[in-house]
């Protein structure tokens, strides 16, 4: 059974969009609305990548990335960091923190499939 | 023919045209490809041989003079041009058609043009030769979830040859990290690849990239010592499961060809064999008898190799049929007078031989409907502002026990006013039937419906989408229609990966036994306190936090009595979505060979077959795409 791709934003409107998009794409997805109730999701079971919204209340994007390379079995996970800015600085820190790449909001389904395709193959 | 020709020589010389086709049109999109050429020329010149052994003298001469006019290419001297590629092709089926008796006339015609390519072309330059780059990716990348194979892949794809890892900086066994990369590679690329070609390939890997990129030929390019190629370095430079298309490695292995009868004829036997399997467990395990357990477990084991190597022999890539597709677009760009791209995704998707020999025809029906109905004019598509070229992507790829073929095209889009108006004139449909755009979408393939305007000499030729869609149905599988205007059109089917037997997990329900195929479960868990017996309550279960329907089998099934205190729920997935089905007792794994339901029984919409189980007894087949669609209206009414 394929493991599901984890999908956190607190947006409710983006998390659903994202989320129904990949399952159109045969995807399975399952979703928080931050990072604290991501890492109880990962922690129950080992997503197969990880999409996750940088601003978030409890625990943002960039903690969640680090406590999630903390976990046993998050090695060979590829996250995804989405940002509104296109801030270099913001990217760095990202990938120092385990995430392999990024989007920039906004993005449409095409953009959205061919990254998690390239990332997931 | 007044001779008879040998059987077998017929059957290799359509293997050899087919492969040759294949080839020319791989070569149309990869005309630098040596190894293509090599191929192509092969083909050739095994065709010539056993051609005049058989006393094809007619084809064997024809052929002869093909390949000396050919030899340019492999020298060098005259390039593969689309041009080329099409006297190729024709030279091809005039192979074929005097293979069938034909005329020889059109022999001199080709040969005439091939001369005029080859001596029109002498003097033309030479070619770009290329890049060569080699690449180290961040340690970390793996750890990170990089996959330096899908790269190298991407790479494959766009045409890059001699790929080889660079080894030098392997540090020694006891100080190596596993998680990290120690590994480069070096490639050749085409020289049409431009830089940025090359950076898009790295998208997600530039931090941390070391990147090394050279115009082959240029002086000392290829001197780098850190190359280390050899047997074991171009074994891991290839996976094994790479889609593009290789030179085929039948030479090095020993093949066999086998009358496909007698493999279905093997499978019904391997099925028999596994149900008597059954018998003889069940009978060792009553018996007590150590001896004859010890004998039924290994009998156990050795059915279920014999199955498992049965199965992978009938099992066939996808590509055995993708050859005719890629000559008919090829074909339907010409009499269409619309250019047309036919991109083709996991080709090494396999599916079972009987299922990818009837999906053929639909297929061809599907992409001529696509070109044909689908994709606008040149002239339209550059009036909306789309690329000129249409594009029809055939796509296969495994979900859970399915595949999933897709046939896309990114043309006009359906209709829905126009399909609505014909099915009411068709009256497959009251001028007020309520309908939503899906409903509308589904019309087209109803018996009956044909959406061309005006019939063509293509597509309308009697085989409407609805013998599409009976045949996907026969094949236990769903096809789903989705458009959109403007942008194009999807048809997704769903197929079985295989027909005969599958693994399947018993569970009992009111005393009476089923079969769940196993590859759609998911998990299986106790069904909570508070749920036993409260029928009207809301439905569903929340596992891992996801609120999932669940059906309760005894109701669903008219069975009489009242549920035991463990009733478990099995959670299966089809399409992507879950439900969960209650069940009183698992009983766990069994080889499932699937009978096919009688007539009578089709109507049974919850049942896919029927298999016999080791006491002789029967059990039906759930039908899991079926529950799961079930519990899904189920989900949307109680949510409603």
């Amino acid at each position: 059974m394929p493991r599901p791709i984890l999908v956190v934003d607190d947006s409710d409107s983006v998390r659903r969009l994202i989320s129904s998009t990949l399952r159109l794409a045969g995807y399975d997805t399952v979703e928080a609305p931050d990072g604290q109730a991501a890492l109880g999701l990962a922690r129950s079971a080992v997503p197969r990548a990880v999409i996750t919204d940088q601003n978030m209340p409890n625990l943002d994007g960039i903690g969640f990335i680090r406590a999630f390379r903390k976990m046993p079995g998050s090695a060979g996970v590829p996250v995804i960091f989405l940002s509104t800015e296109n801030a270099a600085a913001l990217k760095q820190t990202a990938r120092e923190a385990g995430a392999i790449g990024w989007m920039t909001k906004p993005f449409d389904d095409k953009k959205l499939l061919s990254v998690v395709k390239k990332v997931l193959g | 023919m007044s001779e008879e020709t040998d059987p077998l020589f017929l059957i290799e010389a359509q293997h050899l045209t087919e492969s040759l086709e294949a080839t020319l049109l791989d070569l149309k999109a990869n005309p630098t490809d040596k190894s293509l050429i090599d191929s192509a020329f092969r083909d050739l010149h095994t065709l010539k041989g056993s051609g005049a052994m058989f006393g094809q003298i007619a084809m064997s001469q024809f052929l002869h003079d093909f390949e000396t006019a050919f030899e340019a290419v492999r020298e060098g001297t005259l390039k593969v041009t689309p041009q080329l590629i099409e006297i190729a092709l024709s030279a091809r089926d005039h192979v074929v058609d005097l293979l069938a008796g034909g005329s020889t006339e059109p022999g001199a015609l080709l040969l005439g043009r091939l001369a005029a390519l080859v001596s029109g072309d002498r003097e033309a330059e030479a070619q770009d030769p290329g890049w060569i780059m080699s690449f180290r990716l961040a340690p970390d990348t793996l750890t990170l979830g990089g996959r330096p194979e899908a790269i190298l892949a991407e790479f494959r794809a766009m045409g890059a040859s001699n790929i080889a890892p660079i080894l030098d900086d392997l540090p020694p066994l006891e100080k190596m990290a596993p998680a990290e990369l120690h590994i480069g590679w070096r490639m050749d690329l085409p020289g049409e690849i431009t830089e940025d070609d090359i950076r898009d390939v790295f998208l997600f890997n530039e931090e941390g990239l070391d990147l090394n990129l050279k115009p082959a030929g240029a002086a000392g390019a290829e001197e780098d010592a850190d190359i280390s190629r050899g047997d074991v370095s171009s074994a891991m430079a290839a996976p094994p499961a790479e889609a593009t298309r290789t030179s085929p490695p039948t030479s090095e292995r020993s093949m066999m060809r086998v009358p496909a009868e007698r493999l279905d004829e093997m499978m019904d036997r391997v099925g028999e064999l596994v149900i008597a399997e059954a018998r003889l467990a069940e009978l060792a395990a009553r018996s007590r008898d150590p001896q004859l357990v010890a004998v039924a477990e290994d009998i156990e084991r050795l059915a279920s190799g014999m199955r498992e190597t049965t199965m992978s022999i009938r099992m066939t890539p996808i590509e055995t049929i993708t050859g005719r597709f890629r000559r008919l677009v090829h074909d339907l760009t010409g009499t269409l007078g619309k250019p047309i791209t036919l991109e083709i995704e996991g080709q090494d998707t396999e599916l079972d031989k009987t299922v990818i020999e009837k999906l053929s025809d639909p297929l061809m029906h599907l992409i001529r409907n696509a070109a044909d109905h689908g994709l606008e004019t040149a002239e339209q598509r550059r009036a909306m502002g789309k690329p000129e070229h249409g594009t029809i992507r055939l796509s296969a790829r495994y979900s859970g026990a399915e595949v999933i073929i897709s046939l896309s095209d990114d043309g006009r889009g359906l209709e829905l006013e126009k399909i609505r108006a014909r099915a009411e004139d068709r009256g497959l449909i009251g001028p007020d039937t309520n309908l939503d755009d899906d409903d509308v979408r589904a019309l087209i393939l109803q018996p009956g419906f044909s959406t061309a305007d005006a019939v063509t000499e293509l597509s309308g030729r009697g085989v409407g989408m609805d013998v599409v869609k009976r045949t996907i149905e026969q094949l236990r599988g769903r096809i789903d229609v989705d458009s959109e205007p403007g942008h194009g059109t999807r048809i997704d089917m769903r197929l079985p990966l295989t027909l005969a037997i599958i693994d399947g997990l018993l569970v009992e329900i009111a005393d009476e036994r089923y079969a769940i195929p196993l590859a759609a479960v998911e998990h299986i868990i106790e069904l909570p306190d508070d749920e036993v017996g409260d029928a009207r309550t809301t439905r569903f279960l929340n596992i891992r936090d996801q609120l999932v329907p669940y059906l309760r089998m005894r109701d669903l099934l008219a069975s009489k009595g009242v549920p035991g205190p463990h009733q478990k729920v099995v959670v299966v997935t089809a399409a992507g979505l879950r439900v969960g089905l209650t069940v009183d007792r698992i009983i766990g794994s069994s080889q499932t060979v699937i009978k096919q339901l009688s007539p009578l029984h089709a109507a049974l919409k919850m049942f896919s077959g029927a298999t016999v189980l080791g006491n002789g007894s029967v059990a039906l087949i759930l039908d899991i795409p079926q529950l799961v669609s079930f519990g899904q209206t189920l989900d949307s009414r109680e949510a409603a």
